[in-house]
């Protein structure tokens, strides 16, 4: 294992990288989506109830099925790594509005009040209050989302795109587990790293919570 | 013809409903991985979670190791099972039973957590011991968040046995797995089909087991999380993760 490993470091960061790139754009794409989502279920019962009940069948659409459909309905060509990534980007959507209701439900409405009386307009205040006090729980969300991203990039391997998951396909092909083990290694490294930056932008972003 | 089409046509063809690559056989064979890897994350996971939320000790270690299984990529581990043990049903059951781990040991523990201080106070003063305390009244009062995890578990334990047929395995995955390989796309999305329907189906059948199952007085799962939010406020620490992380979860 180790021998292959240092014959192979060069083939080890490319992967990783092109792992990373395809499992945390969609995440990122994810939340900016899901946030206006968010916000509007938090104004009507009825709507988040609508939404939580949408999301939650979404989520249950397995990813590889959601493989093969995309490019059925989208029209792009079968190894298109967008094929992958909408998928992902729609995983991490109905994961996180549920997320952002949550969290911009967490924001004491004295808070809420007295930015108001400051005389905070409703866009600023979103901007400048509601958000980046719900950013604790926020981050809580984003972490199971790019954690869970980031296990599922390697499933693209079967249709042959996976960044670290090209391991997998390849150490199976070849039957040397050495291949495969550093392939799950690299993918834990990868989501442990995502955590650890996550946790310190949640705490970089909120200053206030380490007066 | 569209592949719509081709797929309709796919579905009504009485020949892929018989036989020992019929459709009845692949779900069976799914099934059969899917039963055998929730029974055993069950046995695992549920007197993990419910001991630990009970005594307090060792939450953070819990959630801790839930997120990090969470991250390993099933199909990694799937092959290396195959390699190391060959095939049979080892493989496929290994990968999906740490699968569905994380979900029902974090939904248990936070649930056994989320029990209100005072109904532990009160069992302890009628006089029940610890373990009658657990057994008849934490676990019962957090069956919501429990069920929460066990339906988690079960969508993506159901989702993932579709890569169980990428290592030469059975289930319905074959079709998803053959499809892709011989370009008969229609296949392909017949199997993706026929595994979504699957889990909505367990999904539902879970459902009517939680109605029945979780005590009429705690019908609104809504009442035990917001308890847990409320005393989690201004510290999003470790069972409101826990609890979130039981109702979400990846598939795959």
């Amino acid at each position: 294992m180790t021998a292959w490993l240092n014959a192979h470091w060069g083939l080890v960061f490319r992967l990783s990288g092109e792992h990373l790139y395809l499992a945390l754009i969609p995440v990122l794409i994810g939340l900016v989506i899901a946030i206006p989502l968010g916000w509007v279920a938090t104004q009507s019962r009825f709507l988040r109830a609508t939404f939580f009940y949408v999301f939650g069948f979404i989520y249950s659409i397995p990813s590889l099925a959601l493989i093969i459909v995309v490019p059925v309905v989208l029209g792009t060509r079968i190894l298109d790594p967008i094929n992958l990534m909408v998928p992902l980007a729609v995983y991490t959507v109905a994961l996180m509005v549920r997320s952002v209701v949550d969290a911009l439900e967490s924001v004491p409405w004295h808070v809420r009040a007295a930015a108001t009386a400051m005389g905070f307009r409703p866009l600023r205040r979103f901007f400048a209050v509601d958000l980046p006090m719900s950013v604790p729980v926020l981050i809580a969300g984003l972490r199971v989302a790019a954690v869970s991203s980031i296990s599922l990039v390697s499933v693209g391997a079967l249709i042959g795109l996976g960044g670290l998951g090209d391991l997998f396909t390849e150490g199976a092909q070849e039957s040397f587990i050495g291949e495969l083990v550093v392939g799950v290694i690299a993918s834990l490294v990868l989501a442990l790293i995502t955590d650890i930056v996550l946790v310190l932008i949640g705490r970089l972003a909120t200053p206030w919570t380490r007066v | 013809m569209s592949l719509w089409g081709l797929l309709g046509q796919w579905l009504t063809d009485p020949a892929h409903w018989r036989g020992s690559t019929g459709v009845p056989t692949r779900l069976v064979e799914h099934l059969e991985y899917t039963g055998l890897s929730m029974l055993f994350a069950l046995i695992i996971a549920v007197p993990i979670g419910a001991v630990v939320g009970h005594t307090g000790r060792g939450g953070f270690a819990v959630v801790g190791v839930a997120n990090g299984l969470r991250a390993l990529p099933s199909l990694g581990l799937l092959t290396i099972v195959v390699l190391a043990a060959g095939l049979g049903l080892a493989p496929p059951v290994l990968a999906l039973t740490v699968l569905g781990i994380p979900p029902l040991l974090a939904g248990t523990y936070a649930g056994v957590r989320a029990v209100d201080p005072a109904v532990v106070d009160a069992a302890r003063g009628v006089g029940m011991r610890p373990w009658q305390i657990l057994l008849r009244v934490e676990i019962p009062n957090a069956m919501p968040l429990i069920f929460g995890g066990i339906r988690s578990a079960a969508l993506q334990v159901v989702a993932t046995a579709t890569i169980a047929s990428a290592v030469g395995l059975g289930g319905l995955g074959r079709f998803v797995i053959d499809g892709i390989a011989q370009e008969v796309y229609q296949q392909a999305l017949a199997g993706a089909l026929l595994v979504g329907a699957l889990a909505i189906v367990i999904d539902l059948v879970l459902v009517v087991v939680q109605r029945g199952v979780v005590s009429p007085g705690l019908n609104q799962a809504g009442l035990t999380r917001r308890r847990v939010r409320a005393r989690n406020t201004g510290n999003s620490s470790v069972p409101a993760t826990g609890a979130r992380a039981a109702h979400t979860g990846g598939s795959s």
